[in-house]
């Protein structure tokens, strides 16, 4: 019975994030909830952020214009977990895979610390503990105790909250259900984004939020380094032309759809 | 005082100069050794590496020596499965440098993983589809290789030699001499290939992605192709240098200008696929991916500019290819040094652009070029593996006869 579970979530269930870019107002909350939720190491002296461990970022974003032209964006990066995932094909020690319901996990006590994973992800979506994780005293106490907290020398990533999706799924299978209920499982970034810019779940629910918005916005639907062609599961929505433009490497003829619409 | 081990008629400067030399390159290894051991007790934060360099000047110089080191197995390939006897006068020296460049590289691979202790999970879970996995496996076999191509060597002291079962062990050993140099060649052309794999692969990195032909990009044969092409032109840089420092003829000139004719050939084929691939990567890999040659290159001049690609290509790339297949120009001894000098550095800068650039060309369009420069304990621990390569060398040039012909060419 157990098995026929598994099989039928392989084929129910693949999880994707669809981020609203115009509502998105760069306040951070997702950023510091992620680091909550997953124990992330914070030193005290952070002023380099190429050594910063952060499994979310949020890059600000303009258009370039002088004032009072100026427009900007805030653009939430989380791991994309793509589909066809350059960081699982080359790590030499598969201490990184892609699972059934679309997330890209990450095995710590596996990797040794290649960075071969970085060097190939083009989202910077990986990071390295190049210290011993430490963190500002006293807040070991409010450590999440279902994320196991990492050493130094590997390297570590978003994994969408995977632990919750365990936990709901254990507590579904407590009260004799197999699948999840739509917001039964999204990551501590989407929970705690103020202003809603932030949905997740289930893309093969036909019902679920996120395919309801995926199809409502289709129009302005876009994924990032969409020619790169690592096929992501984050989607961003953006009713602005020149956001695209800004975001993503565009092929010849995008650009003149582009440049028409703005 | 070390007469004894010194191989019968040759000559050898006095021991003091050579203890002095020695010395020089001790305090260059105890240097590096210092640097090494902070990286190893301290971690990678002593590296400038980031998050956006996770492979830098380690890599680069890991790809470079390793590619520079293919003399060994080329010219091993050349004399032993070919058959060019000629050859025969300069493979002792060929085999040494490649055990350095190959040693010196496992060296650094092992300082280079943040986990150093868990640096077997590589052979234990084997992502048989990771190129990395198949240059951890071809690396290190090969590496063997070269350790029993080098021990037949050592057994050839004079002091060893009297010991009739060691001279034996060394007899056979070089009888059966091209059973491993054609292991060496097997190993050899995978690693070499799959060190550029490694790059070209990487669908999502714009400036070291190639197409290929099945699962191997055109990265994978270019670099055989650039190994084989310069690793010869080192170990002719190296036996020359040698001779001016010893101020002693080693080989004799039409070696050193064999070595160079076929550096030069081999540099002549994989420019022109170079040349062609750089075409075809710059007119349709980019633009399939939404990109320009210029977005790849941070304008003409400066750090990663495109005078890289004009120097790695043209300077450095068809000028010593012209000049080591004119066969009046490398009759000069100037001009064989200076193209195989030319070639060495080519091939060099193709690996430094292939490490770095691919890493630090903006994935965005909003993102900016970021910067390294290396820490002293990354040049450190790369002066580690020069101070052992020279020892190692120095060690074997004066015990061990490395060159069949230096008795004659210095009777007088
Ligand atoms: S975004 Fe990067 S780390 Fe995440 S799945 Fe894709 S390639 Fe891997
Ligand atoms: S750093 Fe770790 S996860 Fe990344 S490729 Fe190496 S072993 Fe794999």
């Amino acid at each position: 019975m157990g098995y026929e579970h598994k099989e039928e979530r392989s084929h129910a269930e693949k999880y994707v994030m669809v981020i609203d870019i115009d509502k998105c107002t760069g306040c951070g909350a997702c950023v510091v909830a992620c680091a909550q939720e997953n124990n992330i190491p914070v030193r005290t002296d952070e002023t380099d952020k190429y050594l910063s461990l952060n499994w979310l970022v949020i890059y600000r974003v303009t258009n370039g214009e002088p004032f009072p032209k100026t427009k900007v964006v805030y653009v939430p990066r989380p791991c994309m977990h793509c589909d066809d995932p350059i960081c699982v094909h080359v790590c030499p020690a598969n201490a990184t895979d892609k699972d059934a319901k679309g997330i890209v996990s990450q095995i710590y006590p596996r990797c040794f610390g290649c960075r071969y994973c970085m060097a190939a992800c083009p989202y910077h979506a990986r990071v390295f503990n190049w210290y011993d994780p430490t963190y500002p005293k006293g807040t070991e106490r409010g450590f999440n105790p279902d994320v196991s907290t990492r050493m130094r020398g590997v390297v570590e990533k978003c994994s969408f909250c995977n632990h919750r999706y365990q936990r709901a799924r254990d507590k579904a299978i407590a009260e004799g259900r197999v699948v999840l209920e739509d917001g039964e499982y999204i990551p501590a970034c989407a929970e705690a984004c103020p202003t809603n810019a932030i949905y997740f779940g289930n893309v093969k629910d036909p019902e679920s939020k996120v395919s309801q918005i995926l199809k409502k916005e289709k129009p302005y639907v876009f994924r990032l380094l969409e020619h790169y062609g690592s096929k992501p599961s984050v989607y961003y929505i953006s009713r602005q032309p020149w956001v695209r433009e800004r975001l993503d490497w565009m092929l010849e003829q995008e650009h003149k759809q582009y440049n028409k619409k703005s | 005082m070390d007469a004894a081990l010194i191989p019968p008629g040759v000559q050898r400067c006095d021991f003091k100069k050579f203890a002095i030399w020695i010395g020089f390159v001790l305090l260059l290894l105890l240097w590096g050794l210092y640097g090494t051991a902070l990286c190893l007790i301290k971690g990678l934060n002593q590296t400038h590496m980031n998050n956006y360099y996770g492979f830098a000047l380690w890599i680069f110089l890991d790809l470079g020596v390793i590619a520079l080191g293919a003399g060994a197995f080329f010219t091993g390939f050349l004399r032993y499965i070919i058959g060019i006897d000629k050859l025969k006068n300069i493979i002792n020296i060929a085999v040494i440098i490649g055990w350095c460049c190959y040693g010196g590289a496992l060296l650094i691979l092992a300082i280079d993983v943040g986990q150093v202790l868990r640096a077997w999970h590589v052979f234990w879970y084997p992502n048989v589809h990771s190129m990395l996995t198949e240059v951890s496996f071809c690396i290190s076999c090969y590496f063997m290789v070269l350790c029993v191509e080098y021990f037949p060597l050592i057994l050839e002291n004079p002091q060893l030699d009297k010991n009739r079962f060691l001279r034996i062990l060394s007899h056979n050993f070089h009888e059966y001499m091209f059973i491993f140099a054609a292991l060496g060649t097997f190993l050899s052309f995978f690693h070499q290939g799959s060190l550029g794999g490694t790059f070209g692969v990487l669908f999502t990195r714009p400036f070291a992605y190639r197409t290929g032909f099945f699962i191997w990009p055109w990265t994978f044969f270019l670099f055989i192709l650039s190994a084989i092409a310069s690793g010869p032109a080192l170990t002719l840089l190296v036996t020359w240098f040698m001779q001016k420092v010893t101020r002693r003829k080693l080989v004799t000139y039409d070696v050193l200008e064999l070595m160079g004719k076929i550096a030069g050939t081999l540099l002549c084929v994989y420019i022109v696929f170079k040349l062609l691939d750089t075409w075809y990567w710059a007119t349709h890999v980019l633009p399939s991916k939404g990109m320009t040659l210029m977005d790849c290159y941070k304008g003409w001049f400066g750090s990663y500019g495109l005078w890289l690609l004009v120097a790695e290509l043209g300077i450095f790339g068809v000028v010593p290819a012209i000049i080591l297949v004119t066969p009046k120009l490398r009759k000069k001894e100037f001009w064989l040094i200076l193209g195989a000098l030319f070639d060495c550095i080519g091939v060099s800068i193709n690996r430094f652009v292939m490490v770095l650039q691919s890493s630090a060309v903006p994935t965005y369009p909003f993102d900016k070029w970021p910067s390294y420069m290396p820490s002293w304990q990354e040049w450190a621990t790369f002066g580690m593996v020069v101070a052992i390569a020279l020892l190692v060398i120095s060690l074997s040039y004066r015990y061990l006869p490395l060159f069949p012909q230096e008795k004659e060419l210095n009777a007088n």
